[in-house]
């Protein structure tokens, strides 16, 4: 894995790697190389199967974090490429002529995270979600629990207890003594 | 034999963003649906076909039936509170899951699992491969007319079910493996009735290896079609009998050992013909030995040790900043859970990789066009897909 790094350290920038396991690497990489990079894994060092595409963000920082995982069968390693992206204008660039498959992780990351792939094939068609209008919801300033409450109501009939002193009533009444 | 030659000459090519441009006014073309309920479909997913005649000229899989937001729902729940939740995104093999994500957690926190709780994440891994098998071979009979098949599969798994309630208390969701090993030792007397469970199988799949691989009707229907062609695997991310049954010897358990699967001795088999047929009877030969292997684990693990290390107050446990990859061969490939830490009590990112999310989308979709309507189910079962691993 290091003699990997070394020969691409010569031509690309590549960040401080991280050696998780034997088998697996993670480096950072500048967004205008990947490309170049995956596409030198892929033919010249055995880099062949794409394992996945996703994407974290790191709200803090105001960063989408892209996460190439790229897998050489024979030689059973794994290497992990971090692109960083800038928040506010995400975009990235599509490598669904290198991999196929990778549309449909891009069609995912712009549906969920709202990572724009210009030329992918499809990217902007549904995916998961139908007719959705709101924040992308996979981003970390998306709140589950607002838009859950703002958009569905509870139904009339239910009562909801706290579990903790309905539990108490209902296994030990008498607990505290005297209480019922 | 029947032979299809669909001669795509007529038919326009799709443009360069993948769409494909048909006028279905001129009612040359008919669009149809194929599920989300169809017994042709395992899980809720559908397939949207553009059909001429009953030649299929473009296929595009629609997921989203059973989206949860499970990847969202983990990051606002703490390492332990998470574990109900990953068992869900596969139901028949849900265990992968919990070993998947359990392995990472260990990884960054650095926890070390006792031995004896390696040999029973093994067993339980096994058993669930046993099921998913039964299930893919009672789907694929009963895609193509052999109901009965699939009546006596869903009876051994039931029967295997009954196993695995005994074992860890549920039948489907188990939560059985944590960060730090296994919730409980084999209870008392396990291995003979485990023993009934497979032998009934091996008599059970003796029957169905007659009437499906001996079937003039199911060779007809399955062999040459739904061929892939090994060019493609690298391109498209196949793994797991889906690319073994084109010749590609690949297995995680063997290439990368995990567990204790370094410790146990099987075949990987693997076929030539790449069709329908091929990926069948790769996954007979897998669940046979998957019997095998379960009789394996039972005979040399050991008899007694602790299933549990100790682990810190998980109610108040941070796991410092960091990233991991966790990879295992499940029934149906390379399966893998992505976990990413910053130092709090919640994950920020958890990432499931599941085999069907290249097989059920960019496979099929690339497979379907040319093929009749009546061979769409055996194709979209034989890839053996579960939709919940694409919309997870």
């Amino acid at each position: 894995m290091r003699e990997i790094l070394y020969r691409l350290k010569d031509r690309y920038h590549l960040g401080t790697p991280t050696f998780q396991r034997t088998d697996l690497c993670f480096v950072t990489v500048r967004r205008d190389e990947i490309r170049a990079i995956l596409t030198e894994l892929r033919d010249m060092e055995g880099f062949t199967h794409l394992t996945f595409l996703t994407a974290v963000d790191w709200i803090e920082e105001q960063l989408f974090q892209l996460t190439y995982m790229v897998n050489n069968r024979e030689a059973n390693l794994s290497l992990g490429l971090r692109v960083l992206l800038d928040r506010e204008d995400a975009t990235g660039d599509t490598i669904h002529d290198l991999w196929p498959t990778a549309a449909t992780y891009q069609r995912e990351l712009r549906e969920m995270f709202g990572i724009k792939f210009p030329g992918s094939p499809r990217v902007d068609e549904e995916f998961i979600l139908e007719g959705w209008t709101d924040l992308p919801p996979y981003r970390r300033d998306f709140d589950t629990l607002a838009y859950s409450q703002q958009t569905y109501n509870d139904r009339p009939g239910r009562v909801t207890h706290d579990p903790k002193t309905h539990m108490q009533k209902t296994l030990y009444p008498s607990y505290p003594k005297g209480a019922k | 034999m029947f032979s299809f030659k669909p001669d795509r000459s007529q038919y326009p090519a799709p443009g360069p963003d993948g769409k494909l441009e048909v006028d279905l006014e001129t009612g040359k073309y008919l669009k149809l649906w194929h599920g989300p309920n169809h017994p042709g479909i395992t899980g809720n997913m559908s397939v949207e076909l553009t059909v001429c005649g009953d030649e299929v000229v473009e296929g595009k899989t629609h997921v989203g039936y059973l989206h949860r937001g499970f990847e969202k729902l983990m990051e606002r729940r703490t390492f332990i509170q998470v574990f109900p939740i990953v068992c869900r995104v596969c139901v028949p093999e849900p265990d992968f899951n919990e070993y998947c994500y359990a392995a990472a957690v260990e990884e960054l926190a650095g926890i070390e699992v006792p031995e004896m709780a390696s040999w029973i994440r093994t067993l339980i891994l096994e058993m669930g491969r046993f099921n998913s098998y039964m299930m893919a071979m009672g789907g694929i009979s009963g895609a193509l007319g052999l109901g009965v098949v699939g009546q006596w599969m869903t009876y051994v798994r039931d029967i295997m079910l009954d196993r695995f309630e005994e074992l860890t208390g549920a039948r489907i969701y188990h939560m059985f493996i944590l960060p730090g090993g296994v919730r409980a030792h084999l209870p008392e007397g396990f291995e003979a009735r485990m023993e009934e469970v497979l032998q009934t199988a091996e008599r059970y799949l003796a029957d169905a290896e007659n009437l499906m691989f001996k079937s003039s009707v199911f060779k007809t229907r399955t062999q040459g079609v739904g061929v892939i062609d090994p060019a493609l695997f690298e391109r498209f991310g196949v793994t797991g009998p889906n690319a073994r049954a084109g010749g590609v010897a690949k297995d995680v358990r063997k290439d990368s050992p995990y567990l204790v699967y370094d410790q146990l001795e099987f075949t990987v088999h693997t076929e030539e013909a790449s069709d329908i047929y091929a990926r069948t009877l790769v996954r007979y030969k897998d669940l046979l030995e998957t019997i095998q292997l379960i009789r394996q684990i039972l005979r040399k693990m050991p008899k007694e040790g602790e299933v549990m290390t100790n682990l810190p107050n998980v109610l108040h446990w941070k796991i410092p900043r960091g990233e991991t990859y966790i990879k295992g061969e499940s029934s149906r490939g390379e399966y893998g859970y992505y976990l990413v830490t910053d130092g709090t009590g919640y994950p920020r990112r958890v990432n499931v990789r599941g085999p069907s999310y290249t097989h059920a989308m960019a496979l099929l979709e690339h497979l379907i066009p040319g093929t009749n309507i009546s061979d769409v189910a055996a194709l979209m079962v034989s890839l053996h897909t579960y939709p919940p691993e694409i919309e997870r």
